[in-house]
């Protein structure tokens, strides 16, 4: 499928890449390039793969994820998990309150499976997927949309920019300040066009992926997926303090035990020696040689100028500075526990 | 006058005047990876056959192995691209040099491809 950039994106010079059923765009002038735009200017990305939907009644809602919902009030924004009945997320998604209605954004690859998740658990849910949806992110992202200047990080808003109305919210995957922004369909194109004319730099899906893995944010379907309990994803602050006097969620049992007994396994940052990235997959080595976890996600960090990675431990392994080998081409790599994130958030709180 | 022939790995060799052959990656493949920020060399004296994975190269989002276009001996590596793996994006086809080596039958090259071959190769690809 083709989101409503696709022609945007060729006259770009994007090399495309198949991504949860989309052609999205991998980079234009560079991952690198890209990269340090986000950290040091203001980078646009085409996530209109991504599903926007609508629910009213978030009592229903609540009662399928671990946030507290109903107390979100107008104009806030809050990210929660949709959990299943063994607590295994099933997707990460941010829930906006517009005031008459709530607004969900799912993850491409789950969009579908959610909105089955969300109609066979009686939550009226109308899916807006034909939507644009445009991520402004990087430290000159307020200079360049200053319609936003209101909005504080994890508010959202509806107002119009360069005439067209437009689903704001104050929040991003990059770790920097920044804005996500719904659209029609048909508005995308020249929505992005004025972006970009103000000095935004497109950026593609392997920028966004490394700003992520930097911000310590988890990526759905390689650090957590349904079999992840929120817990061992280190995911404690979007269980609500709310929703931990009454456990009313689906999923709740396994997360309370969870908590109270530590995970088994824990998600930790990881920052190797030397210049060779780690990649999901790659075994992880305590110092006796014994295999305590893997790595989810990995990649050469452009911020740090090294590699970093994401993965579980033991959670014995899992404390800051503990030694670690990645095993990669039957080598071991050295590398020990870092505190998340390995780039601090640049919120604009 | 050197000589470059041209794999369908996007390798290229370059038969020097003492008859050792350079070993790189193409413009063509260090676009397609993307910034590359690591490589792997084979060590001197290594004896890799044709088709042998003897080096890695890292981009940001993914590695990918490079192979030997032909068999013979690694006698020299490149320290530069060691250091400073960009270079290989800079300058493909010359100083992001890989690996120079003796080559065990030195008529091999004529398995390979020339320049207008490569060219035509890379124009199916597109």
């Amino acid at each position: 499928m083709k989101t409503p950039l696709d022609g945007l994106h060729r006259e770009l010079g994007a090399r495309m890449v198949e991504f949860a059923g989309y052609e999205m765009p991998l980079q234009y002038a560079g991952i690198i390039a890209e990269h340090t735009a986000c950290r040091e200017g203001a980078a646009l990305f085409d996530v209109s793969h991504m599903g926007q939907a609508e629910i009213s009644d978030p009592l229903a809602f609540e009662a399928l994820v671990p946030g507290d919902i109903s107390g979100l009030a107008p104009g806030k924004q809050r990210y929660t998990l949709l959990l299943n009945a063994a607590g295994g997320i099933l997707d990460d998604l941010m829930v906006a309150n517009l005031g008459s209605r709530i607004q969900l954004v799912l993850n491409a690859g789950r969009k579908h499976a959610d909105i089955a998740h969300l109609t066979a658990h009686g939550v009226a849910v109308t899916p807006h997927f034909e939507r644009g949806l445009l991520a402004l992110q990087g430290p000159r992202a307020a200079a360049l949309l200053p319609e936003g200047a209101a909005l504080k990080f994890m508010e959202a808003a509806e107002f119009a920019i360069g005439g067209l109305s437009c689903v704001v919210t104050r929040s991003g995957y990059t770790g920097e300040d920044g804005f996500e922004i719904g659209c029609a369909g048909a508005d995308a194109e020249p929505l992005a066009r004025l972006l970009l004319s103000r000095g935004a730099v497109p950026a593609g899906l392997g920028a966004r992926d490394s700003l992520r893995l930097e911000a310590g944010l988890c990526l759905y379907g390689n650090d957590i997926d349904e079999t992840t309990n929120p817990i061992a994803a280190g995911l404690n602050w979007a269980i609500a303090k709310k929703r931990r006097e009454a456990w009313n969620f689906l999923g709740a049992e396994p997360v309370r035990a969870a908590l109270a007994q530590g995970p088994a396994q824990k998600l930790v940052g990881i920052k190797l020696q030397g210049r060779a990235p780690a990649r999901s997959g790659a075994s992880i080595h305590n110092a006796s040689g014994e295999s305590v976890g893997h790595v989810t996600s990995g990649c050469f960090s452009p911020t740090l100028n090294q590699p970093i990675a994401l993965g579980y431990v033991r959670a014995d392994c899992a404390a800051e500075h503990t030694p670690l080998d990645l095993i990669v081409r039957d080598k071991p790599l050295r590398g020990s526990v870092a505190a998340l994130p390995f780039v601090p958030h640049r919120y604009a709180r | 006058m050197t000589q470059v022939f041209y794999s369908k790995e996007h390798e290229w060799v370059r038969i020097e005047r003492d008859g050792l052959a350079t070993i790189g990656i193409t413009t063509h493949a260090q676009n397609a990876l993307g910034d590359i920020v690591f490589v792997e060399l084979p060590e001197p004296g290594r004896n890799v056959a044709k088709d042998e994975a003897c080096a890695v190269v890292e981009s940001v989002k993914a590695a990918s192995d490079v192979y030997a276009p032909l068999e013979g001996t690694v006698v020299e590596n490149n320290n530069d691209i060691i250091e400073d793996p960009a270079l290989i994006n800079k300058d493909p086809e010359d100083a992001g040099w890989f690996f120079r080596m003796r080559l065990a039958d030195p008529g091999a090259v004529s398995d390979l491809l020339d320049k207008a071959g490569y060219d035509k190769f890379l124009e199916g690809l597109a």
